[in-house]
């Protein structure tokens, strides 16, 4: 049993730690949300624009006469570079125009979700309020874990949600500013023809603010989420998928 | 997009944009509009105190001598007319406060006294063929053009009142044309003639690029 003393070999190098596996990539996006997501971008730049050389035309809202409403930019024009049109006729003749694919985009867009049945991992409902909750206390820090989600977080779902009816919104109070006559029950209901115009006008804004927070959350969170809305593969850290 | 600033289309891309503004004159006309949808109507109390005139003279356009004044009504029809404003004045009498939508975006509220152009149709015994109509003015050549089924709702007037005063020279005195189913501009001020016609007449701001059809 005693044999030679086996000579000490040095202990072998301890295994290389498996390399973390590749994301897999995961198909995120359908081509008709990507088509449809781009084509809303461009243009809804080109309605907003085409919408501030329009807005430059009077720049206030109520009846002449009439008190206005409570606005930032009374009586103030837009620099030329964020104007489209140059001058009212030719802002009106691209916000008409404009309006055609907006409205296209907006209705093969609900209509993909409706019939993928999609909007299930996109419309914020009252379930997904306590989830929503526990995704803020997240981001506040107040807990560690990142709580499990689907394709999108509760939060991103009350977004996405709120900026569809937006959009919606939007195009009814085109509708009630451009047909007040023949639209006047749908004028009456937003409060007449200036109050129209001002929510009309206050969608601007809102779609800005979004925008902005939209882009900053992509960069700062989740950069591969812009590759999936290009390429329509994800490859990023929030894989789950439902 | 930033050398785009005010940028109106170019040579290559406005007359595309005249091309979708003549289908949605199309599509205003043939499904938005409605012959039998009557603008709302308003109450005195909300009248605007004061609405602002507009005309492309350099000079508010008066008449050197009012009494003279005639209203020419022809083109297609049986009977070409020459009517003062007691004939028109003796015509049956629409009257109605309704809101007046600028393309600029201001809107502010009137009462209107006229006779309906479907009246003095009537009275001219306008042809079948007739599918637009001419309204010219004596301020500097200011016309417009009118589809037929505009021209023919029954709120579409020659007015010669405005807010129970006869109608005052900025607003286009001695008669004008009105119709809550309209912007301003369509509305000519200064008449002296209207004419029916098969071809699609142009207008003073039509030709620059405004919408034609203009309906509200």
């Amino acid at each position: 049993m005693t044999g030679t003393p086996v000579p000490k070999s040095p202990s072998p190098p301890p295994p290389p730690p498996p390399a973390r596996p590749k994301p897999e990539p995961v198909k995120r996006h359908h081509w008709i949300v990507r088509l449809t997501h781009w084509l809303t971008f461009v243009v809804l730049a080109g309605m907003i624009m085409s919408g501030l050389q329009i807005y430059t035309a009077y720049a206030r809202f109520g009846e002449r006469d009439g008190p206005s409403y409570v606005n930032a930019f009374e009586g103030h024009g837009f620099p030329r570079w964020s104007r489209l049109g140059g001058w009212l006729a030719g802002g009106l003749n691209w916000h008409f125009a404009l309006m055609w694919p907006l409205i296209a985009g907006g209705v093969v867009y609900l209509s993909y979700l409706v019939v993928s049945g999609e909007w299930r991992s996109l419309l914020f409902r009252p379930r997904d309020i306590r989830g929503a909750i526990e995704m803020q206390k997240y981001y506040l820090r107040l807990r560690k874990d990142h709580p499990p989600q689907g394709k999108h977080n509760p939060l991103q779902k009350l977004a996405y949600t709120f900026i569809i009816l937006l959009g919606v919104l939007s195009v009814l109070t085109g509708f009630a500013i451009y047909k007040p006559t023949q639209f006047s029950w749908l004028t009456a209901l937003f409060g007449g023809f200036q109050a129209a115009r001002y929510w009309h006008f206050w969608a601007v804004w809102i779609f800005t603010g979004f925008l902005i927070v939209h882009v900053i959350l992509v960069f700062v969170v989740d950069p591969a989420s812009l590759r999936a809305m290009i390429s329509g593969w994800y490859r990023g850290r929030f894989p789950s998928h439902d | 997009m930033v050398a785009a600033c005010g940028w109106d289309g170019g040579n290559a891309v406005r007359p595309l944009l005249l091309d979708v503004s003549r289908l949605n004159d199309w599509v205003g006309e043939k499904i938005l509009f409605s012959q039998h949808r009557l603008a709302p109507e308003y109450d005195i109390a909300e009248r605007a105190t004061h609405l602002p005139s507009y005309f492309i003279s350099p000079m508010m356009p008066m008449l050197r001598d009012p009494a003279a004044w005639r209203l020419q009504v022809g083109g297609l029809v049986r009977q070409p007319l020459t009517l003062s404003i007691d004939d028109l004045q003796a015509m049956p009498r629409t009257t109605y406060t309704v809101k007046h939508h600028c393309v600029e975006g201001w809107s502010a509220i009137a009462t209107w006294q006229g006779v309906a152009l479907s009246a003095v149709a009537e009275r001219c015994g306008m042809l079948p063929q007739a599918r637009y109509v001419r309204f010219d003015s004596f301020d500097s050549g200011y016309s417009n053009g009118w589809d037929l089924a505009s021209a023919m709702h029954p709120q579409t007037i020659l007015a010669y009142g405005m807010n129970d005063n006869p109608l005052p020279a900025s607003h286009g005195a001695p008669l004008r044309l009105y119709s809550p189913t309209k912007l301003g501009y369509k509305m000519t001020k200064y008449l002296v003639s209207v004419t029916f016609t098969a071809e699609r007449p142009g207008g003073y701001w039509e030709d620059q690029g405004y919408p034609w059809f203009a309906g509200v």
